[in-house]
């Protein structure tokens, strides 16, 4: 496997080249990737929106928005305005810490598992050996935050918004990382570069989508609830909770949980896309197409190309799921709390385990196929 | 010893102000975790006092009032405040009158079931089926604004024997061209909707109310056939033309949401029928040169014939209401919409008490709640098809 680009050395080496020294040079790297971060997640925040708008048109045979920029693409940007613009209000007999301190929790957390997400074979601001594991860690903090807002908002619907929010985030965390663990399983390691890289090499055959068919369908669902969209809304099912814990937050505190909701949804597809589409990986093996040409790996225009193809890939993956995602919340009805438990439960937690013990029973019997 | 946690009951005040209210019903739930423990429903906010404004308005002045009882079926209130002082003052209506009568009662209702299927499918969290029932919702208001002038309410149609005006040129065809669109997007609901696992899931079994129960409870329309009850007063009432079409009472047995759900649907593709019949055995014919044949065939014109008129006689202003006292119903969309009417040889009635289908309907709601889930809730009042402004009045 080519090492690819590398972007931090090239970066050190050139800022070493003008005379700094290295240390000082490591320090204007640093904030670098984590500024690209949060721009590149939010920028994908407002394209989720502006689609989540305009397929839900399509889907009820409206037009949605179209006067804010081209086809209505600066809608999400204005709406983002208006929430920084309006009053922050905090109810009476609130909470005023636990209510501000909601919405940051719920967000902070999501942000930060952006860290483990690969754009390619070094496009990833941390490799850490624990990569997969994090996430999920991570994404565990932010029931917390639902709930603290929940209960610190002093209205009986956020109460119940929140503690539905925890019920159900607790619930499906366990299905999805029985998914995750068999995946972990058969790359041998958690971090999210080598579970590509296991996928990688045979084109779309490699992914794991076909290795885990239970497995990739369990976690989509799990995803689904984690994320709060429909069918899986319930804490803030608007027929039922108003807006549940959302209720009683107005401007910037609600563009939080709003910020939240979609970087959850577009991180979830991006784990998805790593951890079953193959990550960057092009459904064609290229490397071995360049071989077959007599192009060097190490050719710096097919490196450049790779990695364009490589985010391009990533984010692609991502966006068809962000689509079925989107176009599954305006077509199907809610499904009720009890419900929701039993699913998570009596169904997906005992099929995530008999899933993880075939894949370690197929694990032993075939190691060739399934990372032994 | 056991440890055991004990939670207090919480009261949760749902309403008036609550996306799924349909109005400004208000609910006082008590509720145990997520579990519904006892409602009480406060009603009232949308009173308007129709009752007294009935009795001092003569029958014309007080026409386009009717609209607002159950602002989603204007036209059946419009048929029970003429049928009422008809039926007390022997009234005759002349055939083609009748007939235009009960297209529009039947446009009515596919309508009211439409604005019954939207809401109740976002109750249970789809929100995209409300868009395509408005889709077809329109039609039916461009058909009646053709006919009319007004679309939503105010349609002021309906007259003391017969209609305001007749149907203008061309109606006919459009109103067959609707129903040939109509059957295709009914198809497309059930599609979307029927047979989804998750709707039947939230839906089956929740709210069941036994044929006992809803005879007791004095449920009507949907809410009764759901349960079992082969009831309708189309067939049991004989009132205008019904008869003379031949359509069958959709029910079913098992009394659930869902069976409530199926009814609708059936219903609905129930009333094309009718409305195709109606249009084809229209007596003078779907055009409307009838006006033209009497003019030209003279005095002594077939067509001059009582039958063929829309309305029997213009209603003067001082038509009075003969004395004596009357019951007066109908089948609406949301069952049996009834008028106690009580004359005294006056241009005012002396009383008009309104039976509203949903008030009563509505009664049972409290009784069905015990022991569902919060979001039940939603799906069990959606099933039962309210309209504030009929339920307050």
């Amino acid at each position: 496997m080519t090492s690819g680009i590398d972007l931090q050395n090239s970066f050190l080496q050139s800022l070493q080249g003008f005379g700094l020294p290295p240390g000082l040079a490591k320090l204007f790297w640093i904030p670098l990737p984590s500024i690209l971060m949060i721009i590149g997640a939010t920028v994908g925040v407002l394209v989720v929106v502006w689609l989540e708008r305009k397929i839900s048109a399509a889907a009820q045979q409206r037009i949605g928005p179209e006067y804010a920029g081209p086809l209505g693409v600066l809608q999400p940007v204005a709406d983002g305005i208006k929430l920084v613009f309006k009053e922050d209000v905090v109810p009476a007999k609130a909470d005023p810490w636990l209510f501000t301190l909601g919405p940051v929790l719920v967000v902070l957390p999501v942000f930060l598992s952006y860290l483990i997400v690969p754009f390619g074979q070094n496009l990833v601001i941390t490799d850490i050996n624990v990569g997969i594991f994090l996430w999920i860690a991570l994404s565990s903090i932010a029931p917390i935050g639902l709930l603290m807002s929940g209960y610190a908002s002093n209205n009986k619907y956020s109460l119940l918004g929140g503690l539905r929010a925890a019920a159900q985030s607790i619930s499906y965390e366990i299905p999805l990382s029985l998914a995750v663990l068999a995946i972990v399983m058969m790359s041998n390691s958690l971090s999210t570069i080598d579970i590509v890289d296991q996928q990688s090499g045979y084109g779309i055959l490699g992914w794991n989508i076909w290795r885990q068919p239970v497995g990739f369908l369990i976690f989509w669902i799990a995803a689904l609830a984690e994320c709060e969209r429909l069918p899986f809304d319930l804490p803030e099912a608007e027929e039922e909770l108003v807006a549940g814990y959302q209720t009683e937050y107005a401007g910037m505190k609600f563009a939080l949980f709003y910020l939240g909701s979609y970087v959850n949804l577009v991180l979830s597809a991006l784990v998805f896309s790593v951890l079953y589409l193959g990550g960057w990986d092009f459904p064609i093996p290229l490397e071995n197409v360049a071989n077959w040409l007599g192009v060097a790996p190490t050719t710096s225009w097919l490196q450049v190309l790779m990695a364009a193809l490589g985010i391009t890939m990533t984010v692609l993956k991502s966006y068809f799921l962000i689509f079925i995602a989107i176009l599954l919340r305006w077509t199907v009805p809610r499904v009720r709390i009890d419900q929701l438990l039993n699913l998570g439960w009596k169904f997906l937690l005992p099929v995530a385990l008999a899933n993880l013990l075939i894949t370690a029973a197929l694990k032993l019997t075939f190691p060739m196929a399934f990372g032994g | 010893t056991k440890i055991e946690t004990r939670t207090e009951p919480m009261v949760l005040n749902m309403g008036p102000h609550h996306p799924s209210m349909h109005g400004v019903l208000r609910l006082i739930v008590t509720l145990d975790g997520e579990d519904v423990v006892d409602c009480e429903p406060v009603i009232g906010y949308l009173h308007r006092g129709m009752e007294k404004i009935a009795e001092s308005r003569t029958n014309i002045m007080y026409v386009p009032y009717v609209s607002r009882w159950d602002y989603a079926a204007g036209m059946f209130n419009e048929a029970i405040t003429v049928n009422a002082p008809e039926k007390l003052a022997d009234i005759e209506v002349p055939k083609r009158a009748q007939y235009i009568r009960v297209i529009m009662l039947e446009l009515n209702r596919i309508a009211n079931h439409l604005l019954w299927l939207g809401p109740f499918m976002a109750d249970v969290g789809a929100q995209t089926p409300f868009f395509y029932i408005f889709r077809e919702r329109e039609m039916i208001y461009d058909l009646w604004e053709a006919a009319s002038g007004m679309r939503l309410i105010n349609n002021n149609y309906f007259r003391v024997g017969g209609v305001a005006v007749d149907l203008p040129y061309g109606w006919n065809d459009k109103c067959e061209d609707f129903c040939d669109y109509f059957l295709p997007k009914v198809d497309e609901y059930e599609k979307l909707i029927t047979n989804n696992p998750i709707f039947r899931r939230r839906v089956e079994g929740v709210g069941t109310v036994t044929r006992e129960e809803a005879i007791n409870w004095g449920l009507s329309g949907p809410m009764l056939r759901g349960s079992g009850v082969k009831w309708d007063l189309r067939k049991v009432d004989h009132y205008e033309c019904y008869d003379e079409l031949d359509w069958e009472v959709q029910y079913e047995t098992a009394g659930d949401c869902f069976a409530r759900y199926l009814v609708r649907i059936r219903e609905m593709r129930e009333s094309v029928k009718i409305i195709r019949q109606a249009l084809k055995a229209m007596p003078g014919g779907p055009y409307e040169n009838l006006e033209a044949k009497r003019l030209q065939e003279g005095k002594k014109s077939e067509w001059n014939d009582f039958q063929y008129q829309y309305i029997a006689k213009k209603v003067a202003p001082t038509f009075k209401i003969p004395a004596g006292e009357h019951y007066v119903r109908l089948e609406s969309g949301k069952g049996e919409l009834g008028i106690f009417i009580q004359g005294n040889d006056d241009v005012f009635p002396w009383r008009w008490k309104i039976r509203s289908a949903d008030f009563n309907n509505l009664q049972i709601l409290p009784h069905i709640l015990k022991g569902v889930k919060v979001a039940d809730i939603m799906a069990i009042l959606g099933s039962i098809d309210i309209i504030m402004g009929s339920v307050d009045r």
